[in-house]
């Protein structure tokens, strides 16, 4: 039996950046919080030095700072029809496990999302129309614009020390920065980081086909930077060592010595390591919740009662908690009722290898998780996107986030994957190509959701969170129009060989794609669709706040990270109110 | 029978004490720059054992009869010529039996709980093997396959030119394994291999960085802030550097 602990105020479920930064700024209530996190700890030093953090097999290839499937995973099917099996490795993405969770391996790229991407429901009936919407995407607005976001973004953005170029400066719109961004405040708190040869040539021929290049930005920091809670950052040294490894100078933002230090520091702030939550207890009514029950290293099972409990476990952590929980009604895709598990989404990739001669030098492995140099020009909301056929768009870059060779040796198309005519084709091509890639939004399906699966179990006996997610026709061909955009990109630059790369016939959980898993519990504002309100306060269970791209009621042509963070510091300015006045801070 | 010639001669062997990798130098149909690698590779193993056992390089994981194997199946899919350096001279197969050996081969990252299922494509991976366990296997059908369908030979005792047959024929999908899919194991050896030879070399493969030095990647130098624009566009030639160079 679970042994009963001494109460809490707050609890927090989950170290990374939603967790920390909820910690951090709950502490200054003054409440008693504790925050449980499954993984271990771990800081920059010892655990991300160098040299020895520079090893893509241990980290990049054996996945040393990821969630270990062999203790939780999922199941996976492509549609209802299918059964589901486990995932039985990492593949399509990579959550993180322990302090920093994946913000400690993720590349540093926090963007703001566009104002279209808050409100796509409301800004295509305005513009289209209702025919325009196929019968089973459900679009849902977040119930909170991006004006309304725009100072958390600036918030996050500024605590991360990003390095970028303003493109909408309060409605102004400037050269060289993404006139596509929605106005913000102030310019990032960076410059841009240096450019690679890729980037100029992207750049280049971008503006010669008319499209509006800039540099992404990035939480590398370009500059020496010391953020406005006085955490000092050093300069991004170009390693090419950011997706998936920790950073030894931390240029690359991440919780683990921003805000969890910051919050680890005041008396009133717990935080236990090893300590994995297995549900949130609710009273009979399931209206409010009363503890959360959690397992640490020596297996011992441990009850603590809280006040107010917030998860902060990723996307696919907290959907998989509510469902277990009985947190909201578990959607089923058959009737359309219910909220927890709809809305899950993801992106879709396509792009364009670019092959050089040899004198056309790339250095592919000097570089930085977010150093890329992109367009906006057909992103979500950028263009007349139903005019081509489709809702949504994507974001298309060149990024030199490092050229380390276990993943990286393009050959052209045709090559053996073996024997010498392959070794002579990865000599060859190794420091003369590039990818232009499209980061495809995707929306959200009646086909495409979460539950819990009948047969499979985790290591502590609970039922696998069980992911049906296929891509649809208005997603295929978004993702092909972006790479013929991408090709296009690519036969300017001059190559000698432009390889198109099309989106997959159907999504498949083995190969790397992105750790951009949206959705499960979305916020909005009708309790029939959404599982959160628009402060991500649960509809049913006022006492348990959920954060992190759970949220999002569908995906962006951008990575979600920056929307993470803006929303995690929203998150906690509604907590606040709620504290002084519980209960649910949107009447139903 | 050719059968009944290859077991006889691996009987022999085994009888002898001989590795089968040794086997290899015997075999007249393989070149003597193979012989030469395979020699290699099985030459620590016999150090290790006949002095202290613990010598850096011998086979820890694989038997002798299956490291004769692996060695001959990196040779292929990695052969030394002109272009650079083969998968064996670097040290692949010892980077193969230390993964194999370890975590990774355990399967320690992998959820390997039942009902097993084969699935589509779109799910991946669904044996209930982990990678030791599924070379182990592999190894014993790939031997059981070739020798069927290839004149009575094991894959180590075949020519490199009918090596190189068998393994695109696997590679196609067109080789039936008693136990487990030989698609399977084709890819996870590929994997591993491809890791071997690119790795950083306190790994067991890409000794002295060689295959660094041969596509022109620094390794785990990482230190590019003051050289990021001066060298665009121009080749940045240097040493490589591995990790435990920079400790």
């Amino acid at each position: 039996m679970a042994a009963k602990l001494k109460s809490t105020d707050i609890v927090i479920v989950g170290l990374g950046w939603t967790g920390g930064i909820l910690a951090k700024e709950l502490a200054e209530t003054g409440l008693s919080i504790v925050v449980l996190e499954r993984g271990g700890p771990r800081d920059t030093n010892p655990d991300f030095m160098y040299p020895t953090v520079h090893d893509e097999l241990r980290y990049a290839q054996r996945h040393e700072l990821m969630q270990n499937v062999s203790r939780e995973t999922l199941t996976f099917r492509n549609n209802a029809s299918e059964t589901a099996l486990p995932m039985r490795q990492l593949g399509s993405f990579l959550p993180g496990e322990g302090v920093g969770g994946a913000g400690v391996h993720w590349n540093g790229v926090p963007w703001r999302w566009l104002p279209w991407d808050h409100e796509p429901l409301t800004q295509t009936l305005a513009r289209y129309g209702p025919g325009v919407i196929p019968p089973d995407m459900q679009m849902l607005d977040w119930g909170v614009s991006y004006d309304e976001l725009e100072p958390y973004y600036d918030k996050f953005e500024y605590l991360c020390g990003v390095s970028g170029k303003a493109g909408n400066l309060r409605g102004q719109k400037i050269d060289g920065g993404n006139v596509f961004e929605g106005p913000r405040q102030r310019d990032y708190p960076n410059p841009p980081m240096l450019q690679t040869h890729a980037g100029a040539l992207f750049e280049k021929a971008a503006k010669s086909l008319g499209y509006h290049p800039f540099p992404g930005p990035s939480a590398n920091t370009s500059q020496p930077y010391v953020n406005p809670d006085g955490v000092a950052f050093g300069a991004c040294h170009y390693c090419g060592y950011c997706e998936r490894f920790g950073c030894e100078v931390n240029a690359k933002a991440s919780a683990h010595f921003t805000v969890i230090p910051l919050a680890a520091r005041k008396s009133n702030v717990e935080m236990r390591t090893n300590a994995r939550v297995m549900k949130v207890n609710l009273d009979a009514a399931k209206t409010r919740a009363e503890s959360v029950t959690y397992i640490d290293a020596a297996g011992r099972e441990f009850e603590q009662p809280a006040g107010l409990v917030v998860l902060c476990a990723y996307a696919l952590g907290n959907v998989h908690l509510m469902l277990l929980s009985g947190i909201g009604k578990p959607y089923d895709p058959t009737t359309g009722a219910g909220v927890v598990g709809r809305n899950y989404a993801y992106q879709i990739g396509s792009g364009a290898i670019v092959f050089f001669d040899e004198k056309t030098w790339i250095n592919s492995f000097m570089g930085a998780g977010a150093l890329a140099v992109n367009i906006d020009d057909f992103n979500t909301g950028s263009f007349d996107h139903v005019k081509e056929g489709f809702i949504g768009g994507g974001g298309i870059s060149t990024s030199s986030s490092g050229g380390r060779p276990i993943g990286f040796r393009p050959v052209p198309p045709g090559t053996p994957a073996w024997g010498t005519e392959w070794k002579r084709a990865v000599v060859r091509h190794y420091n003369h190509t590039l990818a232009i890639g499209n980061q495809g939004s995707v929306m959200a399906y009646r086909q495409n959701y979460l539950d819990l699966d009948p047969t499979y179990r985790d290591r502590y006996g609970r039922s696998l969170l069980r992911m049906t997610f296929d891509f649809h026709a208005n997603e295929q061909k978004q993702a092909n129009f972006l790479a013929d955009i991408c090709v296009r990109i690519g036969q300017a630059m001059g190559a000698e060989r432009v390889v198109r790369s099309g989106p997959p016939q159907h999504y498949s959980i083995v190969p790397y794609q992105s750790t951009h898993n949206t959705g499960g519990a979305a916020m909005g504002t009708d309790p029939r669709t959404s599982a959160l309100n628009r402060y991500c306060q649960t509809w049913d269970v006022s006492n348990v706040f959920v954060t992190g791209a759970c949220a999002f009621p569908q995906n962006a042509g951008k990575a979600p990270t920056g929307p993470v963070g803006a929303l995690a510091y929203w998150t906690a300015d509604a907590i606040k109110r709620y504290l002084n006045n519980p209960g649910s801070l949107v009447p139903t | 029978m050719a059968d009944d010639e290859g077991m006889r001669r691996r009987d022999v062997l085994k009888g002898l004490g001989v590795t089968g990798a040794v086997a290899g130098i015997v075999a007249t149909t393989v070149p003597p720059e193979v012989q030469e690698a395979e020699a290699q590779a099985a030459a620590p193993h016999a150090h290790a054992v006949s002095r202290d056992g613990q010598s850096a390089d011998g086979f820890r994981f694989f038997t002798p009869q299956e490291a004769a194997i692996v060695v001959a199946l990196v040779d292929t899919l990695i052969p030394k010529d002109d272009v650079g350096p083969g998968g064996v001279e670097v040290g692949v197969p010892i980077f193969i039996d230390r993964e194999l050996a370890g975590a990774y081969g355990r399967g320690a990252r992998m959820y390997l709980d039942g009902p097993f299922g084969q699935g589509t494509p779109q799910q991946g991976y669904q044996l209930p093997l982990p990678p030791a366990d599924l070379y182990r296997i592999g190894i014993a059908d790939l031997n059981a396959w070739c020798v069927e369908t290839r004149g009575g030979k094991t894959f180590d005792e075949l020519s490199p030119a009918d090596r190189t047959t068998a393994l695109k024929a696997i590679e196609a999908g067109q080789a039936e394994f008693a136990q487990v899919p030989a698609r399977n194991f084709f890819s996870v050896l590929l994997q591993n291999t491809m890791e071997g030879y690119f790795a950083d070399p306190m790994y067991g493969g890409n000794r002295n960085s060689a295959v660094w030095k041969m596509i022109g990647f620094p390794g785990a130098i990482g230190m590019y802030r003051e050289v990021i624009e001066k060298y665009r566009n121009k080749r940045y030639d240097v040493e490589p550097k591995s990790i435990q160079d920079l400790s």
